[in-house]
């Protein structure tokens, strides 16, 4: 079958030649590029250099990396913790309003999200809505601030990536069968026994799924603390964009981006092992899919 | 058993928190005050002086024509992709499914950053057309994903019967292929243009000076002024891309 092959080859070529010169390669050039020593036009200049490195010694890019891992972190869990409850409740909905519900669950998320974050801005002002909320219920001092922290930018990342959570726990729980449930519950188990033991570990590559869909793209937030962070709340992907747009310093830039790409392998990492130990343990696995109606 | 009460208030508080920032800026663009801060009463204003912003109209442009090119070209590429994936179980194919599969799990910064670098070492001008092959590149990924769950459904023996009949390779594309797999190509091809037009982070990246893009656009007017314009272009902008999504969800129904 030469021709056969002859064909492949030729039908593969344009998707893949694609990605390998405008992914692949510049992937490679991030790590390339972090060696090189800065150019002063804003490229970088002949030569390798380990001196891009030795700068990221700057006593501020500790906090800065805790600050983003920290942040990624607690937002997919408030996300995982209020996915679960939610997804929970659509799958056990009327089939017919399922749909309906999942609809309302995503359309808020078809607006641009830059629209989104700016609305969020609009709320927290010091003269907005939520802040005017806080006051009259004796909740907030009229001098609380609650624009440009931390906490503005977890609300605004659980905001903006809770749908992309409750969407593959809603999959998962979908599957589950509930019949387990009541089984548990009547050999005697509480309500929390059974559900941390038999519904959770039932709908656990929907967990997996949410946290790594969740976790990594908060790591490399930008616009979200751009616009409701301070100064003092920066995330890596602010000081990326910063090295690469007003600086021009793209080694420099190119290290902070090999710093982020080491850290994304580590939820992926996560992920990977607990796929594989699920994989070896599938015969004592008592979830069956159940024939759907 | 009495159920739980905890979801249903979950679910509840959760849809109000989804919706409440949407409400307060379809409010806010027809409040006539200057500021957020009170009322002024309704009004039309900032609707009116949307319409006067020749540059917000070049923008809309500008993402109208990026998202229309960068959407064919991934279509092409993402159906040609998935066919292959789909039907040659090789090594090569192998590592095609995970180049395909990468740039999914890489954030947006990363890509952009690196798409960035390519063009500078290059020695590309970033304009237009390096945003088209950025935006290109990230919609490639999604479009194949779901063409490759459409070719799950599909049949292989139909072509080999066509092929029997004495069928040639024009006629099964035509009269096989593209009916069957065509609303596949209408799914990822609006996924494709709805990422296209909303991707603010690597546009910013790659985007040289004066080829903006609404987002970018949009972006730039919040740091500066006029938050009141912003409200009322986010309104037209939401009700287009809501047109957009309900009329995709009839179109792509499953036929009964």
């Amino acid at each position: 079958m030469k021709k056969r092959r002859w064909i492949e080859q030729a039908l593969t070529w344009p998707s893949f030649g694609w990605l390998v010169i405008f992914f692949a390669v510049p992937t490679v050039l991030v790590f390339a590029l972090s060696f090189k020593p800065a150019d002063l036009s804003g490229g970088a200049a002949p030569g390798w250099t380990l001196e891009t490195w030795r700068s990221l010694n700057n006593p501020a890019y500790p906090g800065i990396v805790w600050r983003t891992l920290w942040l990624s972190g607690a937002c997919t869990v408030v996300c995982l913790g209020l996915g679960v409850p939610v997804a929970y409740w659509i799958a056990r909905l009327d089939v017919r309003w399922r749909q309906r519900v999942l609809l309302l669950i995503i359309l808020p998320f078809w607006t641009n999200f830059l629209i989104r974050i700016f609305a969020w801005r609009t709320l927290l002002h010091p003269d907005g809505f939520v802040k005017s909320v806080c006051v009259s219920l004796g909740w907030a001092e009229p001098n609380t601030q609650l624009l440009y922290n931390n906490g503005a930018i977890l609300l605004v990342l659980v905001y903006t990536y809770l749908p992309f959570a409750i969407l593959p726990l809603y999959a998962a729980t979908e599957k589950f069968d509930f019949t387990l449930f009541e089984a548990a519950r009547d050999l005697g188990a509480t309500k929390w026994r059974a559900f941390r033991s038999v519904f959770l570990p039932g709908i656990r590559t929907g967990l997996l799924t949410a946290f790594l869909i969740v976790f990594i793209p908060a790591l490399g937030s930008y616009a979200i603390p751009a616009i409701v962070g301070g100064p003092t709340s920066e995330m890596i992907g602010n000081k990326i964009a910063q090295r690469a747009t007003t600086d021009r310093n793209l080694p420099h830039a190119a290290a902070l981006g090999a710093v982020l790409t080491l850290v994304i392998f580590v939820p992926l990492g996560v992920a990977a092992y607990l796929r594989r130990r699920d994989r070896l343990d599938v015969t004592t696995t008592p979830v069956d899919e159940p024939a759907s109606p | 058993m009495k159920p739980s009460r905890l979801p249903l208030v979950t679910a509840l508080v959760v849809l109000v928190f989804f919706y409440l920032p949407i409400a307060m800026l379809i409010a806010q663009s027809f409040n006539a005050a200057k500021f957020g801060g009170q009322w002024n009463g309704f009004s039309f204003r900032w609707y009116q002086e949307l319409w006067a912003r020749e540059d917000i109209h070049q923008a809309a442009w500008n993402t109208l024509l990026i998202a229309v090119t960068s959407t064919i070209a991934s279509v092409v590429l993402g159906a040609l992709a998935a066919w292959c994936i789909h039907r040659y179980k090789t090594r090569t194919q192998r590592i095609h499914y995970g180049l395909i599969y990468a740039p999914l799990v890489v954030p947006d910064i990363l890509m952009g950053l690196s798409l960035l670098f390519l063009f500078v070492n290059v020695g590309v001008q970033l304009n237009f057309t390096t945003i088209i092959l950025a935006h290109t590149t990230f919609c490639l990924s999604y479009v194949t994903l779901v063409m490759l769950g459409r070719l799950q459904d599909f049949d292989d023996a139909v072509i080999e019967a066509a092929q029997d009949l004495g069928a040639g390779w024009g006629t099964i594309i035509r009269r096989i292929l593209l009916p069957l797999l065509g609303p596949g190509l209408a799914a990822g091809g609006l996924l494709a243009f709805t990422l296209s037009i909303d991707d603010f982070v690597i546009t910013f990246l790659v985007s040289g000076p004066g080829n903006t893009t609404l987002p970018v656009k949009i972006f730039s007017m919040m740091r500066r002024s006029s938050p009141q314009v912003i409200n009322a272009l986010s309104v037209i902008f939401m009700s287009v891309t809501f047109i957009t999504v309900l009329l995709s969800q009839r179109l792509t129904r499953p036929q009964p």
